[in-house]
Order: structure tokens, then sequence, then C-alpha cells
């Protein structure tokens, strides 16, 4: 069936150079944690040059059909001397191990990190791996008066992410990066719909959680001359491609200052049902101010939303969390913000628990343990207060927030323990 | 039993620890900053310079090895979910 008016043939984008892809426009939810209101496209590219074609991606396995007829629509299978893998994810790489059988000549060029993805994407009966080379920035393939030339783009959004640039065109074939869940058959950015939002969207989705390697890959990439951007997912970038480069720097770059930047910063959020838990969270911040060096905020979950939160969790160096105990648990919201945490880089930070509790007193150690679940390091054992703090026990708060400023800081002393003495 | 003495150096902290413990028994105990992923030795989230005593660790496998070279890993570096300790002074940190 045809893709909404669109015929099976190939699309130019210049002469030699075609969009292979397929459009899935009644798609919801995608790797089911992202909506989209108009389905999404998997774009695939062909590039043909005086000695031989390359295909860069493909599509998910349900619309390999199509991809063939647009694929053949503009090369022959023995032509296809090489096959660019910007991204193994399935839904670019479903059509692969097809693909491979029908032109088995070709040499596969891909990220050194996606080298043990191939290998688990081709298990048995496709055990005899392609013909295939890890690339890194600046290897490039020569496809005769054309060539493809790498950046290492790692982590947007898989470890084994690479852009892939046609040097002689400025066309930058991006994958996931500069992508978007948009479908529309008119591919081109300057003829589809209003998809900003969408771009948006999936940035703030996909990519943030890997800033840092978002401002590592724009180093790569806010130097070349690009004329047109093809990424994996959405619209095709002629228009003005540079603007969907430049918002990607401002998406990864923080909206003000941070005033703290000079020092550590430690976030403590907390939930009080009588007061007591606030008490102990604000001798932690009093404790934590204490070593110099560090800057609290304290902020009480029940004025706010875990979206908000999250811009000031991507920010900090380290992160409290106070919750009392009801029904053995931690309460909701502090797991509604927990839960959100996987949109921002919290790996490493260092996290603390901390509560007052009625009769088991649950919440803390389950806090820990999401805490180290989600790569914070967690060097400090929490605090638990059993009902109201008493003048030792908030004593013991500020001492708890001065060992955290401490360790922020790098200032810890130097301890010398026996395995045995560390709790199980 | 044969003891070692392993160093974190990011918490500052050395622990005495048993020959054969593996260095992502004690490092999540103690609460270093090392992170960890599948834990099985595929993932190389819990990658970890090992600034000294690297000798005093069993050799990696070839499981190890290879994950460490499909990521690149800077030389001195080893998986914490895979390093077993075996006698003297060993110095780690995040790597």
């Amino acid at each position: 069936m045809a893709d909404r008016g669109l015929s099976d043939d190939a699309v130019e984008l210049a002469p030699g150079v075609h969009w292979v892809g397929a459009l899935d426009p009644h798609l919801r939810s995608f790797d089911i944690i992202l909506k989209t209101a108009n389905g999404t496209s998997y774009n695939s590219y062909v590039v043909r040059g005086e000695q031989g074609v390359a295909v860069i991606d493909t599509v998910k396995e349900n619309y390999a059909e199509v991809f063939f007829r647009r694929l053949e629509s503009v090369a022959r299978y023995d032509e296809i001397s090489t096959l660019v893998l910007n991204h193994l994810e399935p839904d670019h790489s479903g059509a692969l191990p097809e693909l491979l059988r029908r032109a088995p000549q070709a040499k596969v060029y891909l990220s050194t990190r996606a080298q043990m993805m191939l290998k688990a994407l081709l298990k048995p009966p496709m055990s005899d791996l392609p013909d295939y080379t890890p690339v890194s920035t600046g290897d490039e393939v020569d496809l005769g008066g054309r060539t493809l030339r790498f950046l290492h783009t790692p982590y947007l959004h898989w470890p084994d992410t690479q852009c892939t640039y046609l040097v002689e065109d400025g066309f930058l074939f991006s994958g996931d990066v500069f992508g978007c869940h948009f479908c529309d058959a008119r591919l081109f950015n300057d003829q589809a719909g209003d998809f900003r939002f969408s771009f948006e969207y999936y940035y703030a989705h996909i990519m943030r959680p890997f800033r840092e390697h978002v401002l590592d890959a724009l180093a790569l990439i806010e130097p070349l001359a690009i004329h047109l951007i093809a990424p994996a997912h959405g619209p095709i970038l002629r228009h003005r491609p540079r603007d969907y480069v430049h918002r990607y720097r401002e998406l990864a770059t923080p909206r003000l200052t941070n005033e703290a930047r000079s020092e550590k910063t430690l976030v403590v959020f907390y939930l009080s049902a009588y007061g007591n838990t606030r008490r102990m969270a604000e001798c932690l911040a009093e404790g934590a101010e204490r070593v110099g060096g560090v800057r609290v905020s304290l902020y009480d979950l029940e004025g706010g939303e875990p979206d908000v939160f999250c811009d000031l969790v991507e920010e900090a160096d380290g992160l409290a969390f106070g919750s009392p105990t009801i029904n053995a648990d931690a309460v909701k919201p502090i797991w509604d913000l927990l839960s959100s945490l996987t949109s921002v880089n919290v790996k490493g930070k260092l996290g603390v628990a901390f509560g007052s509790y009625g009769w088991s007193g649950e919440a803390v150690r389950l806090i820990e343990d999401r805490l180290r679940g989600l790569k914070l390091r967690v060097p400090v054992d929490g605090l638990r207060v059993k009902l109201v703090p008493d003048h030792d026990e908030l004593d013991a708060c500020r001492a708890l927030g001065q060992d955290v400023a401490r360790h922020l800081t790098g200032t810890v002393e130097h301890r010398a323990i026996d395995m045995s003495a560390l709790v199980g | 039993m044969p003891k070692a003495k392993v160093t974190f150096e990011d918490i500052g902290v050395t622990v005495t620890v048993p020959a054969g413990t593996r260095l992502i028994e004690v490092s999540e105990r103690v609460g270093a900053g090392i992170t960890y992923g599948c834990r099985e030795g595929e993932c190389c989230t819990c990658l970890t310079k090992i600034v000294s005593g690297g000798e005093h660790l069993a050799n990696p496998s070839v499981l190890e090895d290879q994950v460490l070279k499909d990521n690149l890993a800077p030389r001195g570096h080893r998986l914490a979910c895979q390093a077993q300790v075996l006698g003297g002074d060993i110095t780690v940190r995040p790597g």
C-alpha cells in the first residue's frame, strides 16, 4: 500500500541521493514511553557514487516491504557496496538481515560500540556475520566522487549511535539526532506540517538524559558545512538546517546561569505529614551549609510538579530525599519524582535519604535502593527517626548534612574499615 | 584466609577484604561512586580505573577483555562487577 499518497518510488534529496524510508502514520506509542499524535517515519537513505552505492540505515521490520520497493527503484542489490548503520535499534535495523541476504557483498560500517549489538541482532540462523568495519570520527568511505565521513557520537541515544556526513554535498545523516516522531508524506521541513512540538518533545524524552553527549556531538557537528540534515525519524531538514543545530545547543544549555557554579550544590526534597520530616530536612540543610563550598536548596515536594523538579535535579551535584513512611512505603510524590528522573542524567550524583516514621520506617531504605538503581552513589547511610525528632536526633540530621557536604566537596576524612563491619 | 586492602579513592575509604572478593561486592556496600548496570560484565557501566595494584587483581576473562575493547576502555581500567581481588593493596576510582 502506498504511504499516504507517496508512491513506492524513492524520493530524491539530490541527484544520486534518495530517501527510501517508510511512513508509520498510525503509531501512537513509541518504545512504550513516548507518545506521538500522528505516527512516525523510519528514514533510510541511498547515496550513489561512481564506484558504489551506500545504504544508510534501514527501517522497522514490518515496513521492510515498502523499503525494498523504494530501494529497488534507485539501485540494484549487486550495486550496494556499503551499509552504514548509524544506530542499531530495531526501528532502524529491522530490515537489515534481509538486506544482508539480498546484498551479501555489502560492507557494513558501524561504530565500535555497535559491534556487540550487531552480533546480538544477527543471532542464528544468521550466525555468519557480514563483513563489518568499526569506524570512528574522521574515518571515511570513498564511493567514487562522494565521500562518507563518520562522526563518533555515542549515547544519542544508545551507546552505538553515530552520524555520517556526506562531504561533497554537505548532507548530515544524523540518526536519531535532530529527529522526531512526526509522520508527513511531504517529507521535507519546508513542506511538512508544524512539527516543532514533536522536535522538542523528542529531544526532551530521548536526548535530554544524554545532555553531555549532545554537547560533545555538537562540537563535532557545528563546524561542518551543512546543507541538509537527514535524520532517521521525522522531516528531512533542508530549509535552514543550522537552525535545528542551534536549537539543540539551546536545549542542551541551562536556561539561566547557575549562580552556585563555583560551589557544589545539594537539593533537599522532602514531604512531611506532621512536620517531623520537614524538621529533619531543615537540620540536614543547616548541617550541609556549615561546610564551606556547598550551596543547599530546600524544596517541599507538595509545592511543585516532578517535571519542574527534574530541572533542579539535572543541575544538582547532590540530592537528598526525605519521606515519612506510610503503609510501609515512601509516599507517592517521592516515587513520582524518582520515576521522572530517567529523563535527566543522574549517574554519579550523590544521593541520601531520610525520614520520620511511626512504627516500621521502610521509606528510607526503599529510596536508597531506588537511588542506587538510578546509578546515584549513596556513600552515607540514610537516617530514620521514630516520630518526633528530639534534640540529639536533630543534631544527627545536622551531622548527616555535614557528612553529605564533605562527600560533595571531597573533604571527607579517610576511613579504614573491615568488610565484615559493613552491613550486607 | 588471605586478605587484601581496597581503597576507593573517590570516597576516601580503605576496606580490608578476603581474597576472592569482587570489587562490586565492596564498592556498593561502602557507597563508592562506581555505578552498575547489568552486573554481568556486558554493559561496561561499572568501568573502573585501577589507580594502583592492578597486578593484585585476577586477569580479566575473555568476555571482560572483549567488552573493555569494544567500549574503548583506556589502559588500566577494569569492570568492577568482574574484577576479583587476589591480595595486596589496590586503589581504584570510577572510570
